[in-house]
């Protein structure tokens, strides 16, 4: 094996595994865990825990109903989840909606565009979220379904047209296939690759958005975890990011968007919580955040992702991305060695965050992924819920290795191993 | 150690020279299968024999885009449907699945579905289950279509 120093200059890697029970278990008949399968979802540090346990054993109530006490005091540490998520984003508070994880978020809104296009019954301001026929909504071939499929679906309800940027070669966003124009409603694009790594030129994206007046959305799932991300700076009119890739708690989420629009944007889900005014002939709505929030919220959630955020916080987002970048390097570096891996995505650290997926010459990413499973590295395997984008490079699987902040260069340079002993294993080597 | 139970030899025999590959003429019916969590691929066709009294499994051959597990095990099941009556083999395609869904408890029987028992490990192994049936799911849904179709 090949033993490598953790180089990341100030980050004590060893200390940080510590606040992770999980890291210290073994599977597969005694084997380390050796996890690098945090893009799917992260670990969770005992600070995090503690948060949603103490918030439970404590002050318990459902938020933003009753007078008494406890839920004063629930309704405090929702918000104040809310808040210290605002200042990790840079964003303000009310322009972010707690949602289950970024699939809703991006639903969200491609929900309140849908009812803006009917057209009945509703403030002229929503006038601005509204599509059909002629319109055009565009995406990226390298997209996560999450930010795909709600486009398509909102396309067929409205007569809308799906467009897309092509991927270059590399792994890169082709900013020459597509032309916007006026007819262009919303462009929706992931920050980071969930496959690729890659990072997208998003001022050049937003650039081109707002030229010809439409709206950008952000899928921020696999950025906002991994490296110091400003919405606002970013000029981005919505973004989606999911806890559970951030140290924090599932089944909480948020969508960001900016204030004017979130003031304008008809609702999606509806009913208690949601409301300024109910009578039986119809309803007004309560200004956002809480008109996107509809029923009793995921409390315990918020206020682990609100420690989760600390925790972040207090390693500082440009060390995680340093440390990770370093990993990636490891990994590039280690695979590029082993004969017969093809990296799929940019094989150099130029705007790039670390996911790393390959595939291996005559060994399919099922059985790679079996034998790193025998060793107790836990890795992805498949299409990782961006299934166009592998058939845009003519393959079915990838082998994908992600990283966070408790990742060591020693769990990575495993890998390399692990896939020589695949080779080996199905006699291709 | 485990590794070598899941990929027992056979196994490993049928994915690098997998049996009845390709797509032939004539058939009666042909489908197309999908794993939707990894992105696997079987195309496949059954050409049934001419008795529709005595329904027999003329041919199968397929097209497969997968690991060794999907590929090998559509393999073993050329092996042991093509000849036998469309009853049989689904006596047979029963018995496998049965296995294959046990999570490592029906150990399989040798005498029903032949080399088919290497998959035994296999069923251990919940995220494989579905590489394992791809092929035989494909093939009953093709009889059950060609049957629709009579
Ligand atoms: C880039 C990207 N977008 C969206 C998602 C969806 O996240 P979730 O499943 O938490 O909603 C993921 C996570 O798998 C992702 O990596």
């Amino acid at each position: 094996m090949t033993t490598l120093q953790t180089p990341t200059a100030g980050l004590d890697v060893a200390s940080i595994r510590d606040d992770f029970p999980i890291l210290s278990r073994t599977v597969r008949e005694g084997r380390p865990l050796v996890y690098l399968d945090s893009g799917a979802t992260s670990q969770r540090p005992r600070q995090v825990l503690d948060a949603e346990r103490a918030f439970l054993e404590t002050h318990n109530a459902a938020v933003h109903r009753g007078a008494h006490q406890l839920a004063e005091e629930a309704t405090d540490d929702y918000e104040a989840a809310r808040s210290k998520i605002a200042v990790f984003t840079g964003a303000e508070p009310e322009e972010l909606v707690f949602t289950k994880n970024a699939t809703e978020g991006i639903n969200l809104v491609a929900y309140a565009m849908g009812n803006s296009s009917i057209r009945t019954g509703l403030a002229p301001e929503s006038e601005r979220f509204a599509v059909g026929p002629g319109d055009e909504i565009v995406v990226t071939e390298l997209e996560h379904h999450a930010n795909l499929v709600p486009w398509q679906e909102l396309c067929r309800r409205t007569g809308a047209t799906l467009r897309w940027y092509s991927v270059t070669e590399d792994g890169r966003i082709d900013l020459d296939s597509l032309e916007l124009t006026e007819r262009v409603k919303v462009v929706a694009f992931a920050h980071q690759s969930n496959v690729l790594g890659s990072i997208a030129p998003v001022e050049e994206l937003v650039r081109r958005a707002q030229a010809v007046g439409a709206l950008t959305v952000l899928d921020a799932c696999q950025s906002v975890p991994h490296m110091p991300v400003n919405l606002t700076e970013l000029g981005v009119d919505f973004a989606a990011f999911s806890g559970h890739k951030m140290l924090g708690p599932s089944g909480v989420g948020v969508l960001f968007g900016r204030t004017e629009l979130l003031d304008a944007m008809p609702p999606f889900i509806t009913g208690g919580s949601m409301i300024e005014m109910v009578r039986m002939e119809g309803s007004t709505y309560a200004p956002p955040p809480q008109r996107f929030e509809a029923g009793v919220p995921m409390t315990s959630q918020a206020v682990g992702l609100g420690a989760a955020v600390d925790y972040l916080s207090a390693i500082g987002m440009d060390t995680v991305f340093a440390h990770e970048r370093e990993l990636t390097k490891v990994a590039l570096d280690t695979l590029r060695e082993v004969e017969g891996v093809r990296i799929i995505g940019p094989d150099s650290l130029e705007q790039r965050g670390g996911a790393v997926s390959f595939v291996v010459d005559g060994v399919h990413a099922h059985d790679v992924g079996q034998v790193l499973d025998d060793r107790g590295i836990a890795v992805r395997v498949g299409h990782h819920c961006a299934w166009p984008l592998h058939r845009r490079f003519g393959i079915a699987a990838t082998v994908r290795a992600s990283f966070h902040v408790y990742t060591t260069v020693e769990e990575v340079a495993q890998l390399a191993d692990g896939v020589r002993a695949a080779r080996e294993f199905f006699g291709v080597a | 150690m485990k590794l070598e139970q899941m990929y027992q030899e056979i196994i490993l025999d049928h994915y690098r020279q997998p049996h009845g590959a390709g797509l032939r003429e004539p058939y009666d019916a042909e489908t197309h299968h999908i794993n939707p969590t990894c992105g696997d691929e079987v195309t496949l066709r059954v050409k049934l024999g001419d008795d529709p009294a005595h329904p027999t499994v003329q041919d199968v051959s397929y097209e497969s885009l997968g690991c060794s597990i999907s590929q090998a095990s559509t393999s073993v099941l050329t092996d042991l449907v093509v000849g036998k009556s469309v009853e049989e083999a689904f006596r047979i395609l029963e018995s496998f699945q049965e296995m294959a869904q046990s999570r490592g408890k029906v150990p399989g029987d040798e005498e029903i579905i032949g080399d088919g028992i290497a998959f035994a490990g296999v069923s251990k192994y919940p995220a494989r289950v579905k590489c394992a049936l791809l092929g035989w799911m494909a093939f009953k849904d093709a009889v059950a279509r060609v049957k629709e179709e009579a």
